[in-house]
């Protein structure tokens, strides 16, 4: 089996703060319980065997610790929303699915750390008393799911699951149940109801949050792979400690995953808030590729609205407002959210002035459209449409009404439908017209009919059909 | 359809991984099983996994047809998986898909939703486009069976596939 | 709503539109709103099933009252409610509980722009069949699209093409393209009927309605699948193409299938009825009845009906008048006294009929009379194991005790020529066991029923009855409850309303009984009968009303109560 990248010994850029990644590529590294172990590893599990799971979870409360995952909601205040007075199996499961579009930090956690993970989940499931874990992970990481089951055969073999954890009366089992290529599976009720062997098709909320009635009608947990890692790291340095990293309210660090036309994509993981857009794009991934201009990011997964080149964002610097640029936007929750975007699962896509917005779009509307469970209206009808639209107007068919309709077709989704994925779906086609309308009108000007923008365009939208 | 008796047993231990009362649970590691062994999931599979777990095979019907990782044809040996979203595309993965099936011989031309799989004439290869990979800064990449590779440029799609025999 | 002690903390005030109305706490936004006489329209919601939320037809605007941090006094409307906080994001009203003080608007810019985009949404891919269509008139789609469509279509992309005319079972088609993809259809047969057959396949937009190829849907219920599939994409081979909906008139009325007494509609234009479906009665059949007894309405189209009253003569029969008749089935009958005559009514027949068949019996003074039993299977949801609607109308009323025990007697007494007429209404006996040997052997046999049975065949005197939605009357469940058969046609030629017989036949044998409508009967048999004390015939009402305790429960009804109670359905 070829290996995903893994470069023995590849530096960290200074201006990262390595904890969740501290392992990747470090020299000298595998993913044996050995190895970890002789590392210190399950020793924050010690340490919170021997305190109450109430405790525990106040320690997360206290470290401001925010999900990984997309949403950014802070992961203790979910683990309280479990029923007091429940008397139902609790579940914990961790969220694998790694599928929004530009992300990819978890893989390389499955892959190179998966122990750290483990610690993470056992940590979290005696904090909330779940007895039994799931890893959801998707389907397209084959070997991952093989390197977690070895993980886990390890751990038991340490008796780190089971019953009888480390001696005392935790017991807890970790199961591996694998996906099969559906971006909505990461979308935790629709995880849910894929784990009950179900379509994935999310669950409305109220009633059904999770942390009440989720897996089989039971109080469950889900957290992302990442979110789960930190969990460790705020054992070890204690709630407070923790929360001091970071800026206050995005605290800790996050891993950033940089895609497109920059010199050199990859993996970053940074203080939150401590760096700003620009520094990422030109400190740490060496800038726009030779003789190219940034154009537009997005900054948070293929769902967050996009930010062009050129403008201008206000946000709040502690009681003062100020106005800022693209490169000087922090990469932290709540900028991102100032700026009118979102931090989401920490993908950042860059996009250079080579780039035909409305390829772009139709590229991330293909996807959406192909991952629309299809429950309700507004998504399904929706998200197809939009895509058509845009298959259009980049095969020369598009006419002046494309752009309204487009916006509109967004509109009427976002904020309408059962997941966030109506929103996810949206974003994308009410920012980009938004912000780049000339680039739509020209797809609808008679002078372009017929006539391919870019090399790229003639394959944008082949291949999944309609 | 004869499913083998290692397999069966690894099938009950994937059961044992649920509740008892929530069977339902296992169908997609039975389908992952079945596909492994058959390279696809035939009728016969989905009646099977339906006994197996005591319900109706339309349960399983659903599933196969929603997830794009059940295939209801078999495949070539190899079957191939290319990344066909934003990253990816950027860094020129529906170039690739053209070099790797011009190597190939497969013919795209007729795949549609419903039928995304294109098999070379000799069977040796099949391609497909799938979603995301989570490995955007690498693009494009792909996944021939489970192996995954990393930037897999037209000018490296000759390489990747003299490695599958 | 009965005050009871508590109802002022078990109430809560919701603001509808600008009105504030009381509602029980729990209710649902959408059910809250009916109260208020603003109704949201919806296609997923069914008040008998789950709610998935997801046509995302029922969006409304919702706000909540302030929550004013301690000691803090909520400022207050000129209603001297809390003043509302509206929320920026619409809500689904079909899944959501109303709680004190909220406001629901369902006619904002907001309500109604979420309504017509969810509107062009459905139609975008929908077929334009609606001239070929079933459902035309009765199609939410359509009525909504007319309500809050935006009327012009901007859709220029080519539609998603889906299976049409698909066989789903014995007596459903489905055409995928007219689907909306409400799931109602699922939800009902795995919930209401445990028969999960129906699924969907594929995903998006390419997501189509189907069953496995190798497990039909051909359940007892199945048709009632298609009265809730708000557009026209299931469709009963039965009624398909044969009438359009606005043509037709709807009676209310039973079912007469069985002891259960499902209540109905009878749809019917000129003499015809071209359909029949289950009308809502939550003491009875919730929303559904059975396949078997939808479909029981054809045995009126049955070409061996008897239309004309007819006397034997000889080996033949004659047609004759209906004064002929009656007054020669009375002549013959008044020839016999008690051992030599025999009653054989039904347990199809109305309680006014089984009364009439009473006062009969206590001028015929006959040794004996009885009803046939009609036992077959009955099941777990509503299909009683007691084929005959009236039993418990024959028990109260004719005073059978136990139905069809003394058949055998009476059959011996006919060999042994100890009876020599018989009187049978409603049956065939050759059905229930008698040979045409004992038939043939009685001097006297007047019988009436609707088709042209063996039994009418060697009968006498032939009176040609009603079908059961050719009549009216009342009857009594299984459970004890007294409901309202109505008459929805005419019956064919000549036949009667079988009261009408046997009042005729009444008169013929006693002069006078004090009758002259239906109505009288059920009166006299109010004063005679203690259950029927107080009632009228008009007095029963659409959904009947208790009047024994049988100590039965029906299944399906249980069940859906404990789903209420788990606040999973809101029943
Ligand atoms: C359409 C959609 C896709 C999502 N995909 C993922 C995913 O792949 N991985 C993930 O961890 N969370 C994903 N999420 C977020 C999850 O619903 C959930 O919020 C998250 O797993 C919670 O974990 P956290 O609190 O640790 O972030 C997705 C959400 C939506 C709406
Ligand atoms: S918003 Fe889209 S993905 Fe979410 S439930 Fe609705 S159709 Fe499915
Ligand atoms: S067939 Fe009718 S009831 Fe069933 S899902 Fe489609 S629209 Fe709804
Ligand atoms: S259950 Fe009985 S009364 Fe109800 S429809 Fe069926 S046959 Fe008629
Ligand atoms: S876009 Fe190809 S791996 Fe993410
Ligand atoms: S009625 Fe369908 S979402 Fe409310």
């Amino acid at each position: 089996m070829a290996d995903p990248r893994y470069i023995a010994g590849k530096k960290p850029h200074p201006r990262e703060r390595r904890m969740i990644f501290r392992n990747v590529d470090r020299s000298g590294w595998d993913a044996s319980i050995a190895t970890y172990r002789k590392d210190g590893g399950y020793r924050e599990l010690k340490k919170a065997l021997k305190m109450k799971p109430a405790a525990v979870t106040d320690e997360v409360k206290a470290s401001g610790l925010r999900g990984r995952g997309g949403a950014g909601f802070p992961t203790g205040v979910k683990w309280g929303f479990i029923p007091p007075d429940n008397n139902k199996p609790i579940y914990l499961i961790c969220n694998a699915d790694e599928s929004e579009p530009g992300t990819f930090k978890d893989r390389y956690i499955i892959h190179q750390d998966p122990h750290q993970l483990l610690e993470g989940i056992l940590i979290s499931s005696y904090a909330v008393g779940a007895k039994v874990a799931y890893i959801y992970i998707r389907e397209e990481f084959p070997e991952g799911a093989v390197i977690l089951e070895r993980a886990i055969e390890e751990a038991r073999t340490a008796k780190l699951l089971g019953k009888k954890i480390l001696g005392t009366d935790f017991e807890c089992e970790i199961y591996i149940h694998r996906g099969a290529g559906a971006y909505i599976c990461g979308e935790e009720t629709g995880l849910i109801e894929s784990l009950e062997g179900k379509r994935p098709y999310p669950r409305i909320k109220p009633p059904y949050f999770p942390a009440v009635l989720g897996l089989y009608m039971c109080p469950t947990i889900v957290n992302n792979v990442e979110s789960l890692c930190h969990v460790k790291h705020v054992m070890a340095m204690g709630g407070k400690k923790y929360a001091q990293l970071g800026t206050p309210r995005n605290t800790g660090t996050r891993i950033l995953c940089v895609s497109g036309d920059v010199q050199k994509p990859g993996y970053f993981e940074i203080e939150v808030g401590k760096l700003t857009m620009g520094e990422l794009i030109e400190d740490l991934c060496g800038g726009m590729k030779k003789g190219r201009k940034l154009k537009a990011v997005i900054p948070g997964g293929s769902s967050a609205k996009v930010l062009r080149a050129g403008e201008t964002y206000t946000i709040r610097d502690g009681d003062k407002e100020k106005t800022i640029g693209l490169p000087d936007i922090p990469m932290d929750f709540d900028s991102l959210a100032a700026c009118g975007s979102m931090a989401g699962s920490g993908g950042v896509i860059v996009m250079d002035d080579s780039r035909d917005m409305t390829w772009v779009l139709n590229n991330i509307n293909t996807f959406y459209a192909h991952e629309s469970c299809g429950q309700c209206t507004p998504c399904r009808e929706g998200s197809l449409w939009m895509k058509k639209i845009t298959d259009r107007m980049l095969s020369g068919g598009g006419v002046p009404s494309d752009v309204e309709t487009l916006v509109s077709v967004g509109n009427n989704i976002a904020g309408r439908t059962i997941c966030a994925f109506g929103e996810a779906c949206a974003w994308p086609t009410q920012s980009f017209v938004a912000k780049f309308p000339e680039e739509f009108k020209k797809h609808t000007s008679r002078r372009n009919i017929g006539k391919a923008l870019n090399p790229e365009t003639k394959t944008a939208s082949a291949g999944l059909g309609d | 359809m004869e499913v083998p008796k290692e397999l069966e047993k690894e099938a009950d231990d994937f059961i044992c991984h649920y509740p008892q009362e929530e069977k339902g649970s296992a169908s997609l590691p039975l389908l992952h099983l079945l596909q492994r062994e058959f390279g696809y999931i035939s009728d016969d599979a989905i009646s099977w996994v339906a006994e197996k777990l005591g319900t109706e095979p339309i349960k399983i019907l659903e599933l196969v047809t929603f997830y794009p990782g059940f295939r209801q044809k078999a495949p070539g040996k190899y079957h191939i998986r290319v990344c066909r979203t934003l990253s990816c595309a950027m860094a020129g993965c529906h170039q690739t898909m053209e070099k790797i099936c011009e190597l190939a011989g497969i013919d795209r031309s007729n795949v549609s939703h419903h039928d995304p799989i294109a098999i070379s004439t000799d069977g040796k290869f099949s391609i497909e486009f799938a979603e995301c990979l989570a490995s955007c800064g690498t693009g494009p990449v792909c996944l021939v069976g489970d192996d995954f590779h990393e930037e897999v440029k037209p000018e490296n799609t000759e390489q990747l596939l003299q490695q599958y025999k | 709503m009965v005050a009871s002690k508590d109802s002022g903390e078990n109430l809560v005030s919701v603001q509808v539109d600008d009105h504030w109305i009381s509602v029980p706490r729990g209710t649902r936004m959408i059910e809250a709103c009916k109260q208020a006489a603003a109704e949201v329209p919806h296609y997923c919601y069914h008040p008998k099933l789950t709610s998935p939320g997801n046509c995302r037809m029922c969006l409304v605007e919702m706000g909540m009252p302030p929550r004013p941090s301690p000691g803090e006094e909520p400022e207050l409307d000129a209603d001297g409610h809390a003043k509302i906080n509206w929320m920026p994001r619409p809500v689904i009203a079909c899944a959501n509980t109303v709680v004190d003080g909220m406001g629901i608007r369902t006619q904002s810019l907001l309500a109604k722009e979420c309504r017509q985009g969810v509107m062009e949404f459905l139609l975008i891919n929908h077929p334009l069949d609606c001239p070929i269509c079933d459902q035309a008139g009765e199609c939410t789609l359509q009525e909504y699209s007319v309500e809050h469509g935006n009327g012009q279509s901007r859709f220029l992309e080519s539609k998603v093409k889906k299976p049409k005319n698909v066989e789903i079972g014995p007596r459903i088609r489905l055409d995928d393209e007219r689907c909306v993809l409400c799931s109602r259809c699922v939800r009902f047969s795995k919930e209401v009927v445990d028969d999960d057959v129906f699924g969907f396949v594929d995903r998006g937009s390419h997501s189509v309605l189907t069953v496995h190829p190798d497990r039909k849907l051909e359940n007892n219920y199945s048709l009632n699948t298609v009265d809730i599939c708000p557009v026209g994409a299931l469709t009963s081979n039965d009624f398909r193409f044969k009438m359009r909906v606005w043509f037709m008139r709807e009676t209310k009325s039973l079912c007469t299938g069985c002891a259960r007494g499902c209540n109905t509609v009878v749809g019917s234009r000129e003499g015809k009825i071209y359909r029949q479906s289950p009308r809502e009665n939550n003491d009875v059949n919730s929303a559904w009845m059975c396949d078997t007894g939808r479909m029981e309405y054809h045995q009126l189209e049955n070409p061996a009906r008897l239309t004309e009253p007819m006397i034997k003569r000889g080996k033949k029969h004659r047609t004759v008048d209906w004064p002929e008749a009656i007054c020669r089935a009375a002549r013959d009958l008044t020839k016999f006294k008690g051992e030599q005559l025999a009653i054989i009514a039904s347990g199809r027949m109305t309680n006014e009929e089984l009364y009439l068949t009473r006062t009969l019996a206590e001028s015929l003074q006959p040794g004996v009379v009885d009803i046939v039993k009609r036992e077959g299977e009955g099941d777990d949801y509503l299909s009683h194991c007691d084929k005959n609607p009236n039993v418990n109308g024959a028990r109260k009323v004719l005073k059978i005790r136990s139905p069809g025990s003394k058949l055998k007697s009476i059959r011996k007494r006919i060999v042994e020529d100890k009876i020599k007429a018989l009187l049978v209404i409603g049956e065939d006996l050759i059905d229930c066991g008698f040979t045409e040997g004992e038939l043939s052997s009685l001097q006297c046999l007047v019988s009436s029923h609707i088709i042209a049975n063996p039994t009418a065949k060697m009968s006498h005197v032939v009176l040609p009855g009603a079908g059961y939605a050719e009549k009216r009357g009342s009857m009594i469940n299984a459970t004890g409850r007294l409901q309202r058969l109505n008459k929805a046609i005419d019956p064919p030629g000549q036949s009667r309303e079988d009261w009408e017989i046997l009042h005729e036949l009444n008169r013929a044998v006693d002069g006078c009984d004090g009758v002259t409508e239906l109505a009288d009967v059920f009166t006299q048999m109010a004063s005679t009968l203690s259950i029927f004390k107080g009632l009228s015939l008009s007095r029963i009402g659409d959904l009947g009303v208790d009047v024994m305790d049988t100590g039965e429960t029906v299944p399906l009804l249980e069940r859906e109560a404990r789903r209420v109670s788990e606040g999973l359905i809101v029943g």
